[in-house]
């Protein structure tokens, strides 16, 4: 009788504890164009899956930090050539199969191997040999200290898949993460539910619905009749004072890993010129851009690092507003009379937007910019890949990327020994200060030698109901991090 | 009859073959890379040729075609690049809601148009004809896109009776998924339910002017009479023409008023692919496209001649 009432009133308990939680339907302006983030760049793919569905050996915190995931603790040996992973114990994947050391080796080697189509195999290029030592133990060698592996393991093109479900994780994303895959409508949404087996703290939400909606108008209707609770990264900035004006409705301001900067041609004349490259940062007014083309969101930078990253170093001094040593510098340079130029804008407002008011600065002090619209594949192919472009607009979204700095192949074909040494150092040193002042360093480096004018920091701008807990004001990575939200009660 | 039917089917085929062609070559020429687009700008030069080499880029251009060519008589439409899936599930999933949209919102039009047209020419010069064709002049006027908005604002936003957009899948129930339509139905119907009122007044006036409509009057018949059994039948060949127009419209132009919707339908579904360079979706749904419009056009040339026998011996 006892165990009967007992039983009753866990029930009861249970009952009001599942009346509380509640489904979430976030708005997004992408769609995943499939449900593998090891064989995509698409930032849609990870918005909807890192660290909802699947997880890696380490993952990222909302602050940026990258904290323990399906490693539960790791050793690095003297020489910082071999990680050590502890794999926690009990973890399943959604399909009740059991992770252990050789999921991890296969997810490693698949990333690595010779026709790997993963977006970011650059991760992985340090990777010597991956070792089950036991069922919960991996050693993984390295051919040179990396500085920051464990960071690298934290992305979402580096989580932890298995060789089970691998055939069809594009439209059946199999993992291990608080949220189990339910339903994608394509198109429309794609549903996620709680996953009751999970390892961690479970999931307060009873399932989670991401919807897909790209029309900015259409973003703003849908938000208006509540038929979502969040839009995460809601695309239109003029409507956000109407919002927060609006008791129903909270906006979140917070920062991404989105380095804006115009770019400049570094190998096509007149900007292999540094004085030339000088002046044109010094013609741009960037407070006037952020106003104009975002709305006031957006944090100024003077080199191609994040402000929130503890190693940054305020330097939009060296390339202040100022168009007359603008025009002092073109004269230096022997452009006393200007000179025209393309400038190649991408589909994004920022380009588009921003692009029309850099144009309006740069006549100012006699540069005459063409400008083309491009679609992104067309700008891949002539900007990023042809070279074939003087200016273009470009959000480098990925966290931590000043090493394409040291790519003299890259697309604005900057070719500084010196800093292609201090990265390739940078690299390979563990001791954290040191590490600082050479990013600090880095950051120097390009922002005196004008490699590209530095615009701002793109925001994050999400607008969420009132009564919704937990969404990351930030994106230290890009993902939505469903784990921790909550329904007031 | 028959031969009037094989005749239009062989240009109907040649129509198929001419265009399979130009959709294909048009499309090659378009610069821009599949494989650079999925794997952004951090991407490996190896990684990429990995990627082509899946996707069977770096096949040569007749290749291509031919085994494009033989996928679509045999009824495969390929894999597509992006969504790594076949083309035929997508374009599958996409059409039971551009479909039923575009039947849904003709269906509106000719149930709008016919009897307003109809009232309109009947009273020619009254008040009733003017407001008809004030009102019409505004439909045909007014873009549909900023009346779509109008009615979100109004029914979604403040009345809360239709929710802003999305579609809930048909198995969740007839009912549901209808009324998730009908906002974007009618924003779709209203244009064209003007249009076709004002071609169906017009051609009716014009029958109604005919010898043989005075000749049945100057027999007894009343004016209604006349206008049921002689006038309209003969009104139709025009209004039939406008129709098959908007039918092939509405199934491949809805692009707008799904985005207004965000309801994933065909259209979308070839915006977004243009702009992924997913060559192969793009190339198989406007084939499909075409042989609808080209399927309804043969449809509407056989209901001329049903409409008016005369037509068989002139073409």
């Amino acid at each position: 009788m006892n165990h009967l009432l007992l039983g009753t009133v866990t029930a009861a308990a249970l009952m009001t504890g599942a009346a509380i939680a509640k489904d979430v339907t976030v708005g997004l302006q992408l769609e995943p164009p499939h449900l593998d983030p090891t064989s995509a760049a698409a930032g849609a793919i990870d918005q909807v899956l890192y660290s909802n569905v699947f997880e890696g050996l380490t993952r990222f915190g909302s602050d940026g930090s990258v904290n323990p995931g399906l490693a539960e603790s790791w050793d690095i040996s003297e020489d910082g050539l071999t990680y050590t992973f502890n794999l926690r114990a009990g973890v399943k994947f959604h399909d009740g199969t059991d992770l252990d050391a050789s999921d991890v080796v296969f997810s490693l080697d698949r990333a690595r191997a010779e026709d790997s189509v993963n977006a970011q195999k650059a991760l992985f290029a340090n990777i010597v040999s991956v070792a089950a030592q036991d069922d919960t133990t991996v050693k993984v060698t390295l051919s040179k200290p990396q500085g920051n592996f464990l960071f690298n393991m934290a992305w979402g093109d580096a989580v932890i898949v298995a060789p089970e479900s691998i055939e069809t994780i594009k439209s059946n994303p199999v993992g291990t993460g608080a949220f189990t895959f339910a339903d994608w409508k394509q198109g429309d949404s794609i549903t996620l539910t709680r996953n009751d087996g999970y390892w961690g703290t479970p999931a307060k939400l009873d399932g989670a619905t991401f919807k897909f909606i790209s029309d900015p108008t259409a973003a703003f209707a849908a938000m208006m009749a509540e038929d979502i609770d969040a839009f995460y990264g809601y695309p239109a900035p003029e409507n956000l004072a109407q919002f927060e004006a609006d008791p129903r409705f909270t906006v979140l301001a917070g920062n991404t890993e989105g380095e804006t900067i115009m770019a400049m041609n570094n190998k096509l004349p007149p900007f292999d010129n540094k004085l030339v490259r000088q002046a044109v940062s010094h013609a741009i007014d960037r407070s006037a851009i952020i106003d104009g083309a975002m709305f006031g969101y957006g944090t100024p930078i003077g080199s191609h690092f994040a402000p929130h990253n503890p190693a940054y170093v305020d330097l939009t001094g060296n390339s202040e507003y100022d168009p007359e040593k603008a025009k002092a510098l073109l004269a230096e340079a022997g452009f006393a009379d200007g000179f025209t130029t393309t400038l190649k804008l991408p589909p994004p407002s920022y380009a588009r937007r921003g692009g029309e008011i850099i144009a309006a600065q740069l006549r100012e002090v006699g540069i005459e910019t063409e400008i083309s619209n491009l679609e992104w594949a067309q700008w891949l192919e002539q900007a990023f890949k042809g070279y074939d472009y003087g200016l273009t607009i470009v959000s480098h979204t990925e966290p931590m990327d000043i090493g394409i700095y040291a790519r003299p192949e890259y697309y604005f074909q900057y070719d500084n020994a010196d800093f292609q040494k201090l990265i390739a150092e940078l690299d390979v040193e563990n001791d954290p200060a040191k590490r600082t002042e050479m990013m600090q360093g880095a950051q120097k480096i390009i922002s005196e030698d004008y490699v590209n004018a530095y615009l701002f920091q793109l925001a994050l701008t999400s607008v969420v109901s009132s009564d919704l807990n937990g969404i990351w004001p930030n994106a230290p990575t890009q993902a939505v991090d469903l784990t921790a939200v909550s329904w007031a009660e | 009859m028959l031969r009037y039917a094989l005749k239009r089917l062989g240009s109907l085929l040649i129509s198929l073959i001419v265009a399979s062609l130009v959709i294909f070559f048009t499309l090659e020429v378009v610069p821009g890379d599949p494989a650079s687009f999925m794997l952004g700008i951090n991407a490996q030069p190896e990684t990429l040729e990995a990627l082509r080499e899946e996707l069977g880029l770096n096949a040569t251009k007749a290749e291509r075609y031919l085994s494009w060519v033989t996928g679509l008589v045999t009824g495969d439409l390929g894999i597509s690049y992006t969504y790594r899936s076949p083309v035929s599930e997508i374009v599958a999933e996409r059409l039971v809601i551009s479909l039923p949209l575009a039947l849904y919102a003709l269906i509106l039009t000719v149930v709008i148009a016919f009897p307003v047209g109809i009232l309109a020419a009947t009273k020619r010069g009254s008040l009733t004809d003017v407001a008809v064709m004030g009102g019409t002049q505004l439909g045909v006027a007014i873009p549909n896109f900023w009346f779509a908005m109008i009615m979100v604002l109004i029914f979604a936003i403040n009345l809360r009776w239709f929710s802003a957009g999305g579609f809930p899948g048909w198995d969740a129930g007839f009912l549901v998924a209808i009324k998730a339509l009908t906002v974007p139905a009618i924003a779709l119907a209203l244009p064209q339910a003007s249009i076709l009122a004002r071609v169906m007044r017009s051609s009716l006036l014009d029958t109604l002017s005919e010898d043989y409509i005075r000749t049945s009057r100057a027999k007894g018949l009343t004016k209604r009479q006349a206008l049921r059994r002689h006038a309209l039948r003969n009104a139709l060949i025009p209004v039939l023409t406008i129709i098959g127009l908007q039918l092939s419209f509405l199934l491949a132009g809805a692009i707008i008023i799904e985005n207004v919707f965000f309801l994933p339908g065909l259209g979308r579904l070839v915006f977004q692919a243009i702009s992924q360079r997913d060559l192969i979706v793009v190339e198989s749904v406007v084939m499909l496209l075409v042989f609808a419009v080209i399927v309804v056009n043969f449809l509407v040339d056989l209901a001329y001649v049903w409409v008016d026998p005369r037509l068989k011996d002139r073409t």
